[in-house]
């Protein structure tokens, strides 16, 4: 019965483990910048002002906490789906080590303002390079599992799995082109509005092959697994994956809308991303109807509740998502809190509800043991849910009010309201959003109590049988 | 095939993805940055300038500013300062692109054209609720340290902008916080500047045509809020600038004034950027408490 002795599966602890300390602390430093936008004498030395604090929390939010957990599914779903061990456990166990150097030295120099400042790329070109050299080695580990394979067929989470491999490898590499000036500075190898539009077909498919593929490669994988039941239509899932692979690419300048990106990418990013809704809800249907028949799981099986939400809230997500890519629309919210709004409910809501669950199910399947406490695992449900509604609502308000406010003319054309009136306006919202900050966290800490208690659980059966 | 063969199902997922990136990303190079979008008064930074706009990049102020007006009426009002909205050529010297994806603050591509001096650079720099009480800009008040001056030459050279022995003698004795507002000042300057009132030298009509101040009342008030307050404070009552309450001045000299400046002295020019009505509401709006 005891599957877990053939799979090597210390790594998956590891990154588990690691991608969870980073994740407290993107969230933690995410409550001090939400703090210091209320409240701006919080910057209280250099080190520590909002601008250099705000890329650690996106670092360590997106790098520590998604792609670490990211890797450990990898390792355990790669090595489940294919019947084979580990290619290399030393090597999976030297990569943990970098991608904890890699984040920690990432956080010690966004703190000194070595920064690159392009978005989700700002660490300068050494870190870059070790982070470049992490991922190519972790893809090697997955791809030669993956070829040495026992099991003939590639269920649809292979595919998702060795598309972000090769995704995130060529954006990664084409965004961090630079010239080197010394070992802490360089240059971006493109000029003004080439490097834009460079770091927005990056950006935006940083959100493609690192936000969302993987994520459904984990949710393609766990919600059989959870609920018994196969996925309603792998063929589906097929047809899904080919069309969101290739529609992604051309988005990119949806976030340069009425900049001076020339019109023609705005008009093809912003057709695209419309069509993207198809493959997206693709998933969120083929997610819905394997619950076809057993919805009553909803309340009976912790487990399911973090998948079906969290694939509910990616299904959200990929309508939001299009409408901002709409001209009119986004001349309204573009640059304002609408897009936090946004981008929370993708980082808190799909991407972490994900990773909650999978989290839990892999942390009993590794102890061999039922979970610590399932009375837990429904309050942080409830209280990362909760947390994550406030802030995206009161975001999405905030972010109406400004961007109403910025656009109000008088009728000979002059401003109808200063700068600093349409920001006065959104103070109480931001007040709000460092309170749902603080209820996200305490849904995180019961999900770390229970988690190592679980572990614990585990370590000691396993002392009792030996 | 492709559910058992995962080397060509990686190449196939490759060729997938570089077809949006060849047309999107790739191709336009051709038409970007090329002699068609080419503006000849865009001028690189100076090793100064350069040193603030990577003082700029290590603060981390492109998290909450922005650097590019959209072609949008209400953001070329807003942040254009009479230079319109941003077009492609202005930025040819930038690496990397500063564009932003936040207005927590303000739009900064054209700050340079905005009346502001040196001196309430610093002031709102070191302490912004001093000018601005409710900003949550956070202080830079560390800015004032020397420069580190040790690569300013090799930068020049790694991005082949013009520079002269002068150019790199100015940065002798700067402190960071002069870097910084010698950035900002440059922002946008290179573009030509429509003028509103360019014409407007002396008053054209000797006396102000608004008598009433109920007439005016509002738009005055805004006007004085949106370009005046951050330096005469919201209630006239003087911070950077004097108090403007009760001031005894004539309407005609308070009207030089506003015009032409008392630039040596860190009064702001405001004839390019206000027209004369608008210049004759603000005396009127001044004038409030003597009538
Ligand atoms: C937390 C967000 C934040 C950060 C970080 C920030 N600013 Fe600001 N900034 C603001 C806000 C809000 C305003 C508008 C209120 C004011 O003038 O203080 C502003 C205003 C300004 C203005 C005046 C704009 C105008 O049109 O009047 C300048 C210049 C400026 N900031 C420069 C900087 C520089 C340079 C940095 C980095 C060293 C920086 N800011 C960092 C929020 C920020
Ligand atoms: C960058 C800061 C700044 C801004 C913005 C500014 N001023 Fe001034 N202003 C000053 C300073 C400094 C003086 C003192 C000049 C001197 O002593 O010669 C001054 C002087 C004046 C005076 C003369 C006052 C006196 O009694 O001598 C008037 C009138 C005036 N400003 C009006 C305005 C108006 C109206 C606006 C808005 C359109 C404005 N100022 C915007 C800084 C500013
Ligand atoms: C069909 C799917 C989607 C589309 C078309 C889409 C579209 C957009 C658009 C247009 C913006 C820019 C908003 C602005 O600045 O005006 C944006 C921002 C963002 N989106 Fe989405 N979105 C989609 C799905 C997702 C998902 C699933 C995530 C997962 C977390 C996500 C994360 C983000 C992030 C992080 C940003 C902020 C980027 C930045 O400005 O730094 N998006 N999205
Ligand atoms: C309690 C939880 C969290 C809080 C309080 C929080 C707070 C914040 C704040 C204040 C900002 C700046 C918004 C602005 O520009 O005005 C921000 C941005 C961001 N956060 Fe979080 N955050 C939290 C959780 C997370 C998590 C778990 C992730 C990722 C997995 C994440 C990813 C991001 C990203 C990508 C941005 C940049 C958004 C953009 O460019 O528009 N956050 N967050």
């Amino acid at each position: 019965m005891k599957a877990s002795t053939r799979y090597v599966d210390d790594s998956v602890k590891g990154f588990i483990t690691w991608s969870i300390i980073w994740g407290t602390i993107a969230v933690v430093v995410g409550i001090v910048i939400s703090l210091q936008l209320a409240w701006p004498q919080l910057n209280v030395a250099p080190y520590l002002t909002y601008g250099r604090l705000r890329p650690i929390h996106t670092n360590a939010g997106i790098f520590g906490w998604g792609i670490g957990s990211f890797i450990a599914m990898f390792f355990y779903i790669t090595q489940r789906l294919t019947k084979t061990p580990l290619w290399s456990p030393k090597l999976a166990r030297v990569t943990l080590w970098i991608f904890n150097v890699a984040i920690a030295s990432a956080a010690v120099t966004l703190a000194m303002g070595i920064n690159r400042t392009k978005e989700y790329a700002e660490l300068e070109w050494p870190l870059a390079i070790v982070v470049a050299i992490l991922w190519v080695l972790f893809s090697i580990n997955v791809f030669m599992t993956i070829l040495k394979r026992k099991e003939e067929q590639m269920y649809i989470s292979l595919w998702y799995i060795m598309a972000a491999l090769v995704g995130v490898t060529v954006l990664y590499v084409v965004n961090n082109l630079g010239m080197p000036l010394h070992l802490f500075k360089s240059y971006s190898a493109f000029a003004g509005t080439n490097d834009a539009n460079v770091q927005w077909w990056y950006g935006h498919n940083a959100v493609a092959m690192v936000l969302t593929v993987p994520p459904l490669a984990i949710f393609y994988y766990f919600l059989p697994k959870i609920t018994n039941n196969p996925i309603y239509s792998h063929r589906m899932g097929i047809i899904a994956f080919w069309s969101l692979i290739f529609m992604y690419l051309w988005t990119g300048a949806h976030h340069l809308l009425w900049t001076p990106v020339p019109d023609w990418i705005q008009t093809v990013a912003m057709a695209f991303s419309i069509m993207l809704i198809a493959p997206s809800w693709g998933a969120v249907m083929n997610g819905y109807l394997t619950m076809n028949g057993q919805w009553e799981k909803m309340k009976s099986n912790y487990l399911v509740k973090f998948m079906i939400v969290g694939i509910t809230f990616y299904g959200l997500q990929t309508l939001q998502g299009p409408m901002q890519a709409v001209r009119s629309f986004s001349a309204f919210i573009h640059y304002t809190d609408w897009v936090p709004g946004h981008v929370h409910m993708g980082t808190m809501g799909w991407v972490s509800m994900i990773l909650f669950g999978a989290t839990y199910y892999v942390t009993t399947t590794l102890s061999d043991t039922e979970i610590y406490s399932i009375k837990l695992a429904n309050a942080h449900f409830w209280l990362v849910l909760v947390g994550q509604l406030i802030y995206s609502i009161t975001m999405w308000i905030a972010g109406v009010q400004q961007g109403s406010m910025l656009l109000a003319t008088n009728p000979d054309g002059t401003l109808h309201y200063s700068f600093m009136e349409t920001m006065i306006a959104i103070f109480p919202y931001y007040k709000i959003r460092a309170i749902s900050g603080f209820i996200y966290l305490a849904g995180l800490a019961l999900f770390i109590y229970n988690i190592y208690k679980t572990f614990q659980k585990g370590a000691e059966s396993s002392v009792a049988k030996a | 095939m492709l559910e058992k063969n995962p080397v060509i199902f990686i190449i196939l997922a490759f060729v997938v993805i570089m077809i949006g990136t060849t047309i999107t990303m790739i191709a336009p190079f051709k038409w970007i940055n090329s002699d068609s979008d080419k503006i000849a008064e865009v001028k690189p930074y100076t090793p100064l300038q350069q040193e603030g706009r990577d003082l700029y990049m290590r603060e981390g102020c492109n998290n909450c500013h922005s650097q590019t007006v959209r072609t949008l009426a209400a953001d070329v009002e807003r942040y254009g300062n009479g230079g319109g909205y941003s077009k492609s050529g202005e930025f040819v010297y930038d690496r990397p692109h500063l564009w932003g994806s936040r207005r927590t603050g303000p739009d900064l591509a054209r700050i340079g054209l905005k009346p502001l001096t040196p001196a309430w650079h610093k002031k709102h720099m070191e302490n912004p609720q001093s000018v601005v009480p409710a900003s949550n800009m956070p202080s830079y008040a560390f800015l004032n340290q020397p420069l580190d001056t040790t690569y300013s030459e090799r930068k020049m050279k790694l991005l082949k902008f013009p520079y002269t022995q002068a150019d790199l003698d100015e940065l002798k004795g700067k402190s960071e916080m002069d870097a910084i507002i010698a950035y900002m000042r440059k922002l946008g300057t290179d573009i030509p500047v429509k003028n509103a009132g360019a014409a407007v030298q002396a008053p054209v009509a000797q006396s102000n045509p608004y008598t009433d101040l109920k007439a005016v009342e509002e738009e005055a008030k805004a006007i004085y809020k949106q370009q005046c307050a951050s330096c005469h404070g919201e209630k006239r009552e003087g911070t950077l600038g004097p108090a403007l309450k009760g001031s005894t001045k004539s309407e005609t000299d308070l009207f030089k004034i506003i015009s032409q400046g008392s630039t040596a002295n860190g009064m702001p020019a405001f004839s390019s950027s206000l027209d004369e009505q608008k210049i004759w509401k603000l005396v009127t709006y001044i004038k409030l408490d003597t009538k």
